[in-house]
């Protein structure tokens, strides 16, 4: 029998009992729409979060801190807890960092050194700056974050762009949620006007700062929800709190922004973080910080995704049953063709086809119900309930993962039909004629 | 020439103690174009000699020669192709896909064989205009009477134009009157296309109307006639 012959009789035979083969369908059916939701979801977040993350740093940026610095939390990664070592400083005399408290700081000396390793293009030391408010000519005031927009970082924007470390004057980029509390009509409005940032130094006296809006950044789910400054405006804002700062602090950072080439490899980075580490420097990129994120996003995938494998599975025991069915209903049959001179393999390449084609019919309808389903409800979460979350789509399916879905079942129901398809290649023609 | 022949064949199910000898000692000369009817009751080993003829079973001892070659050296694939290419097969409960359509259930061997649909319908057509039921191209196999049925079954042992047809009691499940038009139909390809037949029944009249009769008996070929 030619491939087209058996795959046309595999067709009719599906046709002949037509419920059963229906239901064993469906069973595929919501095994595949199943895993195509959940990996859907799962891919929609990651896709989301991955633009997010930009908003932590561009990728060849490599955060560096003191290694074994207390701030590594001695129980997750040392079996001991540090110990004390008068060669590093602590910054117990007053730390204005985020982490607060006791932590190793870096000095010039060490920026120095890390300059010194390949692939590392600037150092910038890590400049925590707290202000106190953000406001418009006559608007309120309202609290914000601010963080230096270190390197070519890629910020996911709503409009406008992103802050230039080059520029002479004072850029700042705020987040939307901040557009309209300070009295600009709409983002487009916001840009190009100067804000005012007030913030207080260590001797207690407060000033007032203005930069220019160069752009609106998305709302973000991780990462900061604050404003980013270029380094001029940096500058002016650290140099402006660190006024009154004993003369031992100064000088001193809890963290240096190390940027790399650009277009590095990743094995490129990785090779400056180990020489990083052998120098006694912690160095983290922002993948790694978030990676925490991603490693739950996974676990919660792969169990939502075995309740869609459960469901295959279930499915797959419908499979073998009804092609059991199908063999022992078409005994006289089978035994016929192999009377006629049809050949064992071509015998099981006939129930084999069933089964993959069952497994074909399913997961094409499963994955084409999930996607639609997807669409529909992408258009009402936008609407609704994840109005805040800009640029967020709850299902995301890119084609190759609908295809390893499709192409997988389809190997799944081969495998389920060959118990069948064995049965009946090794009919005995002479048993299967046999009048009863 | 014998088109098909056997030498001390000899067919034992089971083993040791629960052996039963089905077949023994059998000798037999099928010539060209000859037809021969296999007499016996139910257990005489005259389906078990069929089957070993029609090379759908293999002897415990002795052979079965189809034109001279010994069918025990024969691969399973050569086997299949043998049986596709040049033998015919009519059974008493007919076989026929009940859903399918006549047309379908007719050129099943072609299929098999990997012949193009344009030539299988063709040649479908030509012998279902053989057993006369060419208007019958398009029905359902299950739509038809016992009689056509069993047309329809010798129109599928003909498509291949075989060397030789089986046919097991195949007149079997039909009136008296149905089973004459099917006899005849069979007798007519037997002499005008030379068609070798080897009829197996317990049906005396049907037997008489063959060149030679064999009748067994527990096994044994116990008399010959020839008529």
């Amino acid at each position: 029998m030619k491939f087209s012959d058996i795959l046309l009789t595999a067709l009719a035979n599906m046709r002949r009992n037509k419920a059963r083969t229906i239901l064993t369908i469906i069973a595929i059916f919501i095994g595949a729409a199943t895993l195509t939701l959940t990996n859907g979801i799962g891919d929609g977040i990651k896709a989301y979060l991955n633009r997010q993350v930009g908003n932590l740093g561009s990728t060849n940026t490599l955060q560096v801190t003191v290694a074994n610095s207390p701030t590594v939390s001695p129980a997750s990664s040392n079996t001991t807890p540090p110990k004390y070592d008068p060669n590093h400083k602590s910054s117990a005399i007053q730390d204005r960092g985020p982490n607060g408290g006791s932590q190793y700081l870096l000095s010039q000396n060490d920026i120095n050194k890390i300059k010194n390793v390949p692939n590392v293009v600037t150092v910038l030391p890590g400049r925590s700056i707290s202000p106190d408010y953000i406001t418009n000519f006559g608007s309120d005031k309202y609290q914000i974050s601010v963080g230096e927009a270190y390197g070519s970082i890629n910020l996911d924007m709503k409009t406008g762009m992103v802050v230039n470390n080059n520029a002479a004057n004072n850029e700042i980029t705020i987040p939307e949620l901040y557009v309209s509390p300070l009295g600009f009509s709409s983002d487009a409005d916001a840009l190009n006007k100067t804000v005012i940032i007030a913030i207080t130094s260590a001797s207690g006296l407060q000033s007032q700062h203005t930069a220019k809006i160069v752009g609106v950044q998305n709302k973000s789910l991780i990462g900061s929800s604050g404003a980013f400054v270029n380094t001029a405006f940096a500058d002016v804002l650290y140099n402006a709190q660190s006024i009154g700062l004993p003369s031992q602090a100064k000088g001193q950072y809890s963290f240096v922004v190390a940027q790399l080439t650009p277009g590095i490899s990743d094995a490129d980075i990785a090779t400056a973080k180990s020489n990083l580490k052998a120098l006694g420097y912690d160095a983290t990129t922002v993948k790694d910080r978030v990676n925490t994120v991603f490693t739950v996003i996974d676990a919660i995938i792969i169990i939502f995704d075995m309740f869609g494998a459960i469901t295959l599975l279930a499915a797959t025991f419908g499979i073998v049953n009804t092609l059991l069915m199908s063999v022992q209903e078409r005994t006289k049959e089978i035994g016929l063709m192999k009377a006629l001179g049809m050949g064992p393999r071509r015998i099981f390449t006939l129930f084999s086809c069933e089964a993959v084609l069952i497994g074909f019919f399913g997961s094409v309808l499963g994955v084409g119900f999930a996607k639609l389903l997807g669409v529909v409800v992408n258009n009402i979460a936008a609407k609704g309930f994840l109005k805040n979350f800009e640029g967020l789509q709850l299902l995301a399916f890119p084609f190759r993962t609908l295809l390893v879905i499709i192409i997988g079942i389809m190997l799944i129901a081969f495998l389920a039909g060959t118990l069948p398809a064995y049965r009946a290649s090794r009919k005995d023609p002479i048993e299967a004629l046999r009048y009863e | 020439m014998a088109v098909i022949a056997t030498e001390k064949l000899k067919k034992v199910y089971g083993k040791k103690d629960a052996a039963v000898t089905a077949l023994d000692n059998i000798n037999l000369h099928v010539a060209a174009g000859e037809s021969i009817a296999i007499i016996g009751k139910s257990g005489s080993g005259k389906s078990t000699l069929m089957h070993l003829l029609a090379l759908l079973d293999k002897p415990t001892a002795g052979s079965v020669l189809i034109n001279n070659q010994n069918a025990s050296k024969l691969s399973p694939k050569q086997l299949d192709s043998l049986r596709n290419k040049s033998y015919g097969f009519v059974f008493q409960q007919f076989f026929l896909n009940a859903n399918d359509s006549v047309l379908n259930n007719v050129i099943l061997p072609l299929k098999i064989a990997k012949i193009g649909r344009k030539e299988r319908n063709r040649r479908g057509l030509e012998v279902l205009k053989e057993v006369e039921l060419e208007d019958k191209i398009k029905s359902k196999a299950n739509d038809l009477s016992g009689g056509q049925k069993q047309r329809v079954c010798i129109a599928r042992a003909l498509i291949n134009n075989p060397e030789i047809i089986f046919a097991d009691e195949p007149t079997g499940n039909l009136d008296s009157a149905t089973g004459q038009k099917i006899e005849d139909l069979l007798f007519k390809l037997n002499k005008e296309q030379g068609i070798s037949l080897i009829i197996v029944t317990h049906d005396h009249d049907l037997a008489s109307r063959c060149n030679r009769s064999i009748i067994i008996k527990d096994g044994h070929i116990v008399e010959e006639r020839t008529s």
